[in-house]
């Protein structure tokens, strides 16, 4: 479980995150939502501890993040997976170089268990035949699999999503969407989305955070976002006509 | 103020890159791969430049003299002196800057833009020792560039000179062995290894501090090609006038 406490952080006299406080539960997808420039990006990169905040709290499972030593941090980040938005592969590496770099980083496994291992991952995200392309070889669906595949193979207890299914169709976006879902049920891992994708939203929201102008503007899951009377999570997530008839529809059956 | 701002931040990149080694199994290989792409790579056009630099410099050597008291040797002594004191060292530094200060900083700073380096960081792993500290191992062994431009740049001036016509074989050895001071050979290569050291880190930090897409890479890679050039230069004077001065 990750915790933040009365989060604030400033780019010179320009302040990003203005106290926020939420939680994200293990085992469940947590999406944060809002519109760009409201502080999405910058609150993932605090949880990751890739930017320092002036004043709050981060804790994971109720250690807090200011307060760990090096080598408690070096620790916690092992047993990070994150898939960022671009994907971020490397791009001098094939795919199966690309998914066992955490395990030769961290493990010290032969060969051939690293190998065994990246296969039981390329497997699970359904890119048997993948292993010698290169990232480039790949489309960005292809490519955002082997981001997930590389987050999961040292078997995180976090993972971190920075708009994973941006630039992607939406049949592919929902393959990701469910396959991230699959696997947060299935390795009861603590994940957290990064997104502005209302069918991610409507798919996968067990918990939503939903971000304004730096601020926590509302917080609930995909059920309770249909039934909410705030304005600004309403105008954001059913902005399309698509997504207000789907509301009123579901209005009208549960009445 | 901004100046003094990347002074500062260039020398704790230098410190964070003697600082938690990457493991040794994954280093090797990323020194291994530098080796090829920042000292085997550059072979080719080293040795193309240095051989007809050599040439041209005793050819002009040659041509501008016109007193018959001045002895014909001193074609190949002319040509040694440039090319050891300054040819090698220096100029081929600052072809290096271009060829592979360029390299080193658009490579980093496209992995920054890709968000690799992000990566790098999110998994905990010192991102400057993982790519600047291999660039500074495989640039260790720059001296060897420079022996080579050295040899093929006196080799390159004997070729012009005897089948240029201006000068004999023999002449020319003699005025490459006369008055041959080792300590020269040292100043060389002290100065090669600071070069190298520059080589490694100036354009690693252009790289790796980058902000913005594409566009911002490919004026990273300018302003780092001029800036390794200019600080390639002032150690030079500085070398120069404290160990021969």
């Amino acid at each position: 479980m990750i915790e933040v406490k009365d989060l604030h952080k400033s780019f010179g006299s320009n302040k990003i995150l203005k106290g926020i406080s939420t939680s994200f539960d293990t085992g469940k997808t947590n999406l944060i939502i809002g519109q760009s420039g409201s502080g999405k990006t910058v609150f993932l990169k605090c949880l990751l501890g890739l930017y320092d905040f002036e004043q709050g709290e981060i804790t994971y499972d109720g250690k807090v993040l200011s307060q760990m030593s090096t080598d408690e941090k070096r620790n916690l980040r092992a047993k990070i997976g994150m898939v960022f938005q671009g994907s971020a592969l490397f791009d001098s590496m094939t795919i199966a170089e690309n998914v066992m770099f955490p395990l030769r980083m961290f493990t010290k496994q032969s060969r051939s268990e690293m190998q065994d291992r990246v296969d039981v991952v390329l497997n699970r995200v359904n890119l048997q035949n993948a292993h010698h392309k290169m990232p480039s070889e790949a489309s960005g669906g292809m490519q955002k699999r082997v981001a997930i595949a590389r987050a999961i193979v040292n078997n995180p207890k976090y993972l971190f999503c920075d708009e994973p299914n941006s630039g992607l169709d939406p049949k592919t976006a929902i393959v990701i969407d469910n396959l991230i879902q699959e696997i947060t049920d299935e390795f009861q891992i603590t994940t957290v989305i990064n997104s502005h994708d209302m069918n991610s939203v409507m798919e996968i929201g067990e918990k939503i955070v939903f971000l304004k102008d730096g601020i926590k503007e509302w917080e609930g899951s995909k059920d309770s976002i249909f039934k909410t009377d705030n304005e600004a999570v309403t105008n954001f997530v059913y902005s399309s006509e698509l997504f207000k008839k789907v509301r009123r529809m579901y209005i009208e059956e549960n009445e | 103020m901004k100046y003094l701002h990347n002074i500062g931040t260039y020398f704790i990149m230098v410190k964070d890159m003697f600082r938690k080694p990457t493991k040794w199994s994954v280093m090797k290989t990323l020194i291994l791969k530098d080796i090829d792409d920042l000292i085997i790579g550059s072979l080719g056009i080293v040795a193309f430049i240095s051989f007809f630099v050599g040439g041209v410099v005793a050819i002009q050597t040659s041509l501008n003299i016109s007193n018959p008291l001045i002895p014909k040797y001193l074609v190949g002594f002319a040509t040694r002196q440039s090319i050891i004191l300054e040819f090698a060292p220096t100029f081929i530094s600052i072809i290096m800057a271009g060829k592979v200060g360029s390299f080193i900083t658009s490579s980093i700073g496209t992995m920054r833009v890709t968000e690799q380096i992000d990566a790098l960081e999110v998994m905990g792993i010192n991102a400057i020792n993982y790519l600047v500290f291999p660039k500074f191992i495989a640039l260790t062994l720059y001296p060897f560039i420079i022996s080579i431009a050295m040899f093929l740049g006196i080799l390159g001036g004997l070729a012009a000179c005897v089948y240029g016509g201006y000068g004999t074989f023999e002449d020319y050895i003699e005025g490459v062995r006369i008055d041959f001071i080792p300590f020269h050979m040292a100043y060389a290569f002290i100065k090669t290894m600071a070069f190298a050291f520059i080589l490694a880190t100036i354009p690693s930090f252009y790289g790796y501090f980058m902000k913005g897409g594409a566009l911002e890479v490919g004026k990273a890679s300018t302003t780092s090609f001029v800036w390794t050039s200019v600080i390639i230069i002032l150690v030079n004077y500085l070398i120069t006038s404290i160990l021969l001065g």
